[in-house]
């Protein structure tokens, strides 16, 4: 296998393995292909990632901007901090979701893409969301901003744990008459559903392979990690590229390395290398940390912990209790894709997956990082914790840290806490061991 | 009755958390059923149409001391979902039959997961309603959502709804609100004779009380104040803008008064003036409540928007009909739909020149001073303004 383990500044540098350096390739195009949007005359809808409808938006030749994702890579780069400082100056509350104050403060910096370049104004708000009502006020200040189109795909919430078919119907008739006809009138493109059943058949490959990645951490020791390693698994398929065949080949490749990990025994890869003993197996809930990302992940691999299976992976599509797209109902598939995202589970189902992911991984426990600036994940998972630790018998640890905002990260007592996290495991072990 | 004896009579409710006068009318009667909701929005036609109580839970003011709630929900979380958790653990809902959790927020949404794993037993329903607002798309949708709550209510109550009990709902209702726009008109007029804290102390009773009584409550009210004698002072008046969901503690509620503001208009207690218009009482009763939501309800944060000219119009309009001078942003600490609404509202206040203030609070604060003296500082800056014709 072929690797490129570059440092700078002396520091070490994640491990790539070929599947990286697409994916690295990958998004560098398509800030690319956005960043020069104004000269190509391409179309720019901004969406958020649980949600998307990245094969519809296809249909009409436009690009895919997910201000989420842009607030991410503000955040790997210690750069959100700031732009949140600047949004609060605006008139932004310090209580609410930090993506959206890092995405009203990188609009007053000008935009900057990752690549230098300015993002141009989206030309169409398409404010597809699940799971969290921030999402829509999110794109209410940006078209306050911004004054351009907006539509709005409205995904009711699986209150009662289930889809009904008047869910289905409601999300497909608002998609025909709302969405597609505004996504036409902005792209001057007409809409052409075989199109849409070849982006959804493709998209469905690259799921089978994204479940089998996943679903490859329920072996011994297992060769990935499905928190830390698994937000760069998922960035394709929940983000510009599902329905493409650049994320087929892809999940196609990553399959391909992970087979040969398996057949070598081997540990995942951390920034530092691969990691060399599996001592503990966990189940995490929440998203992770992103300004201190590296730091938060280091504290696990020192440990020889790895996170098993993790249901922010789930947040763009819970793909490993079987859901795929169907090229056979389009439109259909599309509703019910947006309908089952985790986030638009109700805390009940949610709790069933963890139960079930710590079972099918025979993981140690649960972690949950229960992030400050986010009620759609965070609000109730003390309660979801103590149903766990009930059904299971597996102890459960919980930590609190933010998503771009660096104030909220304590590096000491994340470590503390998971440290005595890591001891609490070894005696439940000892004692299993004693009762023996 | 004097209007001071009606207002004793809704703090005594106000302060009861174990909620004694809905007990006591379920006890009343053998197979009468209780439904709690939280804020916003419920149709309480189809609940009362059933037979049913339905009974409004504000969480647990500041008389509550929370305890279990805190193991439930982390701090960085507002406070009324906790204070509801402390009730029901306390066993201060034990004898409601049902809750419903209206789609405000995120925190409400995984409330009614909570309650659900909780309280198996109980009826708990997240009631959705359409962010689309044409008949034919979320009206369709929400037509549904409206049947699937009578269905359920029915299977509860193990009898039918029909047609007929919803109408005499709607007309019951619909003469609660003509009501309570009244008693705001009122206010609005001469804000002296309806201090707020007694116009919300009424609507909190409303939440509690059967309509029929409470419409009786309304009405008696107002022919008394209509009567006595009341001190006009030289206050501001504002509108105030963010309590729509953990409400603030009756201190707060009489302070921005005492400080020297009017508030002519307001979004407390929002479930009793979401419909601006009557729901009309012939033809079929859940298309008719389906038609008023989508076309004449109130614009609160926890609703969608469709077009951006109209973001802040209701706000506008609140301020230009009761001859407001200013606003006051008034949100519970980690409130997203309100706090993330506030710097849109706020820039349409500033392209009409509209002053206002905001701040944060929690449904259990203790000082009021600081916000006295920022509504003292408010309203004085708004007389000098008004003074100089600036
Ligand atoms: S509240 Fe949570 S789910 Fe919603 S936008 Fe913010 S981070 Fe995302
Ligand atoms: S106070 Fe605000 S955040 Fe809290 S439950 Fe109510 S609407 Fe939601």
């Amino acid at each position: 296998m072929s690797s490129d383990t570059t440092r700078i500044d002396g520091k070490p540098e994640v491990v790539k393995e070929p599947s990286m350096l697409k994916q690295k390739e990958m998004i560098a195009r398509n800030y690319e292909a956005l960043t020069s949007a104004p000269e190509t005359g391409r179309k720019v809808v901004s969406t958020f990632v649980p949600g998307n409808l990245n094969e519809l938006v296809m249909c009409f030749d436009m690009l895919n901007n997910l201000p989420e994702i842009n607030a991410i890579q503000n955040g790997l780069r210690k750069k959100s901090g700031a732009m949140i400082m600047d949004a609060e100056k605006r008139g932004h509350s310090e209580d609410v979701c930090t993506y959206v104050k890092a995405d009203i403060g990188m609009m007053g910096k000008g935009n900057i893409a990752p690549n230098g370049k300015p993002l141009p104004p989206p030309d169409l708000l398409l404010l597809s969301y699940t799971g969290c009502f921030t999402f829509m006020k999110w794109f209410e200040l940006l078209r306050h901003e911004y004054k351009c189109p907006t539509v709005m795909l409205h995904i009711p919430y699986q209150g009662d744990g289930r889809i009904t078919p008047e869910m289905v119907k409601y999300v497909v008739k608002q998609l025909r008459e709302e969405v597609i006809p505004a996504m036409e009138k902005v792209s001057g493109v007409k809409f052409d559903i075989d199109r849409l059943r070849e982006y959804l058949r493709e998209s469905a490959k690259a799921e089978d392979n994204l479940v089998w990645v996943l679903e490859s951490a329920k072996n011994r020791p297992s060769p990935i990690d499905a928190y830390f390693g698994g937000v760069y698994y998922i960035g394709p398929i929940f983000t510009a590229f599902r329905g493409t065949k650049d994320a087929t080949e892809y999940y196609e490749m990553l399959r391909g390395e992970i087979e040969e990990r398996l057949r070598k025994g081997q540990h995942p890869i951390t920034p530092e290398g691969e990691m060399e003993e599996e001592r503990y197996r966990l189940v995490v809930e929440g998203p992770p940390n992103w300004t201190n990302f590296r730091e938060f992940w280091k504290i696990f691999y020192e440990e020889g912990a790895v996170v098993v299976a993790s249901t922010y992976t789930k947040v763009g599509g819970v793909y490993d209790l079987g859901f795929r797209h169907d090229p056979d109902k389009p439109l259909e598939s599309l509703a019910e894709y947006c309908l089952g995202c985790y986030t638009n589970r109700n805390l009940p189902q949610r709790v069933d997956m963890l139960v079930q992911y710590i079972e099918e991984y025979q993981a140690d426990g649960l972690l949950i990082n229960s992030i400050k600036s986010c009620n759609s994940f965070s609000a109730g998972q003390l309660m979801m914790m103590r149903e766990v630790e009930k059904r299971t018998g597996k102890p459960a640890a919980f930590i609190e840290t933010d998503l771009v905002d660096p104030r909220y990260f304590s590096y000491a007592n994340v470590k503390n806490r998971l440290e005595s996290y890591f001891q609490m495991i070894d005696q439940k072990r000892r004692a299993a061991g004693a009762a023996a | 009755m004097s209007s001071a004896e009606i207002i004793r009579r809704c703090e005594a409710l106000y302060e009861d958390l174990d909620f004694t006068a809905a007990r006591e009318w379920k006890a009343a009667e053998p197979g009468r059923k209780v439904i709690g909701f939280m804020p916003i929005y419920v149709p309480r036609e189809i609940i009362h149409a059933a037979g049913m109580l339905p009974l409004g839970i504000f969480g647990g003011g500041d008389q509550l001391e929370v305890i279990h709630g805190d193991a439930y929900y982390q701090s960085y979380i507002c406070r009324i979902p906790r204070s509801t958790i402390e009730l029901a653990i306390t066993k201060r809902l034990d004898f409601v039959d049902g809750m419903l959790f209206p789609s405000i927020c995120d925190v409400i949404r995984n409330l009614s997961g909570i309650f659900k794993m909780m309280f198996p037993e109980m009826y708990v329903r997240y009631f959705d309603v359409p962010q689309n607002y044409r008949d034919e798309i979320g009206g369709a949708y929400y037509v549904e959502e409206l049947h699937e709550l009578k269905r359920g209510l029915e299977a509860l109550g193990g009898r039918e709804i029909t047609d007929e009990a919803l109408r005499r709902s709607i007309a019951l209702y619909n003469e609660n609100r003509r009501l309570v726009r009244e008693l705001y008109d009122l206010r609005a007029a001469e804000p002296w004779r309806v201090p707020t804290y007694e116009a919300y102390l009424l609507l909190r009773a409303g939440m509690v009380l059967p309509v029929e009584e409470h419409s009786e409550m309304l009405r008696a009210y107002m022919a008394a104040v209509r009567e006595e004698e009341r001190p006009m002072r030289d206050n501001v008046r504002i509108v105030l803008n963010g309590s729509f969901c953990e409400q603030p503690p009756l201190g707060l509620i009489k302070s921005i008064e005492m400080a020297g503001c009017y508030v002519v208009d307001d979004d407390y207690i929002l479930v009793t003036r979401w419909l601006r218009e009557d729901v009309p009482v012939e033809g079929d009763p859940i298309e008719n409540l389906a038609r008023a939501f989508l076309h004449h309800s109130v614009d609160t944060a926890a609703k969608y928007t469709e077009r951006e000219e109209d973001k802040g119009r209701y706000l506008l309009e609140q301020i230009r009909r009761r001859g407001a001078e200013g606003v006051i942003f008034a949100a519970p600490s980690f409130c997203d739909p309100a706090l993330l609404e506030r710097p849109m509202l706020a820039d349409r206040l500033k392209e009409h020149g509209v002053p206002y203030i905001s701040f944060k609070y929690a449904e259990n604060s203790g000082q009021m001073q600081p916000i006295r003296e920022q509504a003292g500082t408010f309203a004085d800056s708004i007389k000098l303004w008004g003074d100089t014709g600036s």
